[in-house]
């Protein structure tokens, strides 16, 4: 029984480092293609751009949204906003209708219906040739959609370009290594997007042509991601996704472990129902390297956090059991090897090395992302911090939306 | 549109990594085996000395005898082995020097027990006969209790050996105690032996009893 479960072990510590030397040899050959632009960027033609700003109670942050989108460097007259209130029970609509007078700004009220009726209703309304949006919790940098801009300008054949998301408010432990992680995931993000596999055009200000949804239909409701379910359908139809690692968009970000919880349930819930809707897509050489390496590697990580977390219980369960075993026969007793400690007795199993390996590549991702975003690179103890506490919370939600899809248990919103 | 011989290449780096980190297991499983054997080899050096020593002066005094008799690393490499056997796998190596182990523990059990018979001081030994062959519960809790026991009493010698050594000397020793496989785990103390599980505050009695042995104080082992 061990030895099938070292097996399994290994063949999940193996796909771990080869997802990451994958993503790393991915950077080594585009490193040249990174750039972070300084200043305002021009463009040749300024299209006409609609962003719609689904609401539902964001009365603490709304005004401020708009405001962002407000001072976006791009010409007025080519920026349309929506706002859409999806039927909150705060003062959400009361704060919105203070924009009603601006000549760029509709807005609109319906009865709650889930953000992707939000979304979609934007979509009936929309008149331009590029359509985004951007969640009432995230504030848009002033120069994110110019840089946007500039990767249609440059490659008609981009459908699709995500921003960066950076962290906006970091002020407990729990935000501290979220910002972490999310400098990490502009690493992940863009990689996928020189691979041409990226499967989440996030809510926060993913800007795509028209032409996507005329020829693919609206959002659905796709597990309460939608966000995530466009990406999946763009792929199917071979619609090419890009990244914009200098195209920032801050966004606020949960400051509860059980808050979080609740967000990561409903993002891999999401995922793994997305991708079982999609399973057709797996390993289909006609869908590239988002059939062969993101959901792969998605799904493969799921399984190996569960496994690991299961197999971390089994040698818990086994040492306190020894221990209990220990106190029954011989009481409270510290041997003598306690006071003078060996070297001899540091393991030096060959997983050992593989997993130092692992956390090694999983840090320099962590600096690639910082670099990728802020220019530079410096560690910081927050990235030690994230793995600790990543490592012990993330398998719990990982396991919660497994059984949420075995039982069909839908996660809420918050 | 999918790039193969990346693919391929990425493989054979993450092979190449695996390749890395098992020989580096190697390395240092290599260097642990290496320094086992450096400690079986002073033992065996300090046993071989005692005994010329003990065959060179038969009129030597016993006090002279027994200061430089037997070596107290004993312990240490039983322990290192132990650690061994579960962290450096099943090898025919760990497996040598666990039979060489047993045989210079009999040794100085022998030579322990001549001195003791010519200078007439009863030496504090416990012979303790466990396996690992099966699952053996009760081996493990007594292991701990002569570990608990050792700690106390620092003069005592536990000698332990695995029933199923492949071992003529160790075989010979379950033949004159008379030690049988389903009797297991079998304590030898002063000729007599005792099977099944016997807890701390029963071998402490015997012990005392038997020795007169002095509990030492935790502080004192420190020190020393």
């Amino acid at each position: 029984m061990s030895s099938i479960s070292n097996i399994i072990f290994y063949i999940f510590i193996f796909s771990t480092v080869y997802a990451q030397v994958f993503l790393l040899v991915t950077f080594l050959e585009n490193r040249k293609k990174i750039v972070i632009r300084k200043g305002s960027v021009k463009l040749s033609s300024y299209p006409a751009v609609t962003i719609v700003v689904p609401c539902w109670n964001e009365e603490t942050t709304v005004e401020k949204t708009v405001d962002s989108l407000l001072a976006l460097n791009y010409p007025k007259d080519k920026l349309k906003i929506f706002l859409i209130d999806d039927g909150s029970t705060d003062s959400t609509w009361g704060i919105i209708s203070k924009f009603e007078n601006y000549p760029n700004i509709k807005t609109f009220r319906k009865e709650n219906g889930g953000k992707f009726t939000a979304l979609n209703l934007g979509l009936e309304n929309l008149k331009t040739d590029f359509f985004g949006g951007l969640d009432a919790d995230s504030f848009a940098d002033s120069e994110s959609l110019v840089r946007i801009m500039s990767y249609f300008e440059k490659d008609p054949s981009v459908m699709a370009v995500a921003p960066s998301l950076i962290v906006h408010n970091s002020k407990t432990l729990i935000q501290s290594v979220q910002k972490i992680e999310y400098l990490m995931a502009v690493y992940f993000k863009k990689m996928l997007g020189l691979l041409g596999a990226i499967h989440v055009t996030p809510g926060p200000l993913t800007v795509f042509r028209k032409r996507v949804f005329d020829d693919l239909g609206p959002y659905r409701h796709a597990h309460s991601t939608e966000d995530m379910e466009i990406a999946y359908r763009m792929q199917k139809n071979n619609y090419k996704i890009e990244h914009c690692n200098d195209a920032y968009v801050y966004t606020s970000i949960p400051g509860t472990v059980r808050k979080l919880f609740r967000q990561r349930l409903r993002w891999i819930y999401g995922f793994i129902n997305n991708t079982i809707d999609y399973r057709n897509v797996l390993f289909r050489k006609k869908y590239g390297d988002f059939s062969f390496f993101t959901l792969p590697a998605g799904i493969v990580s799921i399984f190996a956090v569960s496994f690991l977390l299961g197999r971390i219980f089994y040698n818990l369960g086994n040492f306190l059991y020894s221990k209990v075993v220990q106190y029954q026969t011989v009481g409270i007793h510290f041997t003598a090897s306690l006071n003078n400690f060996d070297l001899f007795f540091i393991s030096t199993k060959s997983f050992i090395f593989l997993e130092i390996l692992i956390f090694s590549l999983v840090f320099l991702s962590m600096i690639l992302g910082k670099q990728m975003v802020e220019g530079k690179w410096r560690p910081s103890w927050n990235m030690l911090y994230f793995l600790l506490i990543f490592s012990v919370i993330a398998p719990f939600w990982l396991l919660k939306a497994i059984y949420n899809t075995i039982i069909s248990e839908k996660p809420a919103w918050r | 549109m999918i790039d193969w011989k990346k693919y391929l290449i990425v493989f054979l780096i993450t092979a190449t990594l695996f390749l890395s980190a098992s020989y580096l297991s190697n390395y240092f499983g290599g260097k642990k085996i290496g320094e086992l054997q450096l400690i079986q080899d002073k033992i065996a050096i300090d046993i071989l000395s005692s005994e010329t020593q003990y065959a060179l002066l038969s009129d030597l005094s016993c006090r002279n005898v027994s200061g430089t008799l037997l070596s107290g690393e004993l312990a240490e490499l039983g322990k290192k082995l132990e650690w061994g056997e579960e962290n450096l796998g099943d090898s025919e190596e760990v497996r040598n020097l666990k039979r060489y182990y047993s045989l210079l523990e009999i040794k100085d059990y022998l030579l322990a027990k001549k001195i003791s018979e010519r200078c007439r001081v009863k030496s504090a030994f416990i012979l303790y006969f466990y396996t690992t062959l099966e699952k053996c519960k009760e081996c493990e809790r007594e292991g701990l209790v002569l570990t608990a026991l050792r700690d106390k009493y620092p003069e005592l010698r536990v000698y332990s050996f695995d029933y199923s050594t492949d071992l003529s000397a160790v075989q010979s020793m379950l033949n004159i105690f008379k030690i049988e496989d389903t009797k297991l785990p079998a304590l030898v103390i002063e000729d007599e032996v005792l099977t099944g599980f016997h807890s701390l505050e029963e071998l402490e009695t015997r012990v005392q009893e038997s020795f007169k042995l002095q509990e030492t104080k935790p502080e004192e082992t420190q020190k020393k």
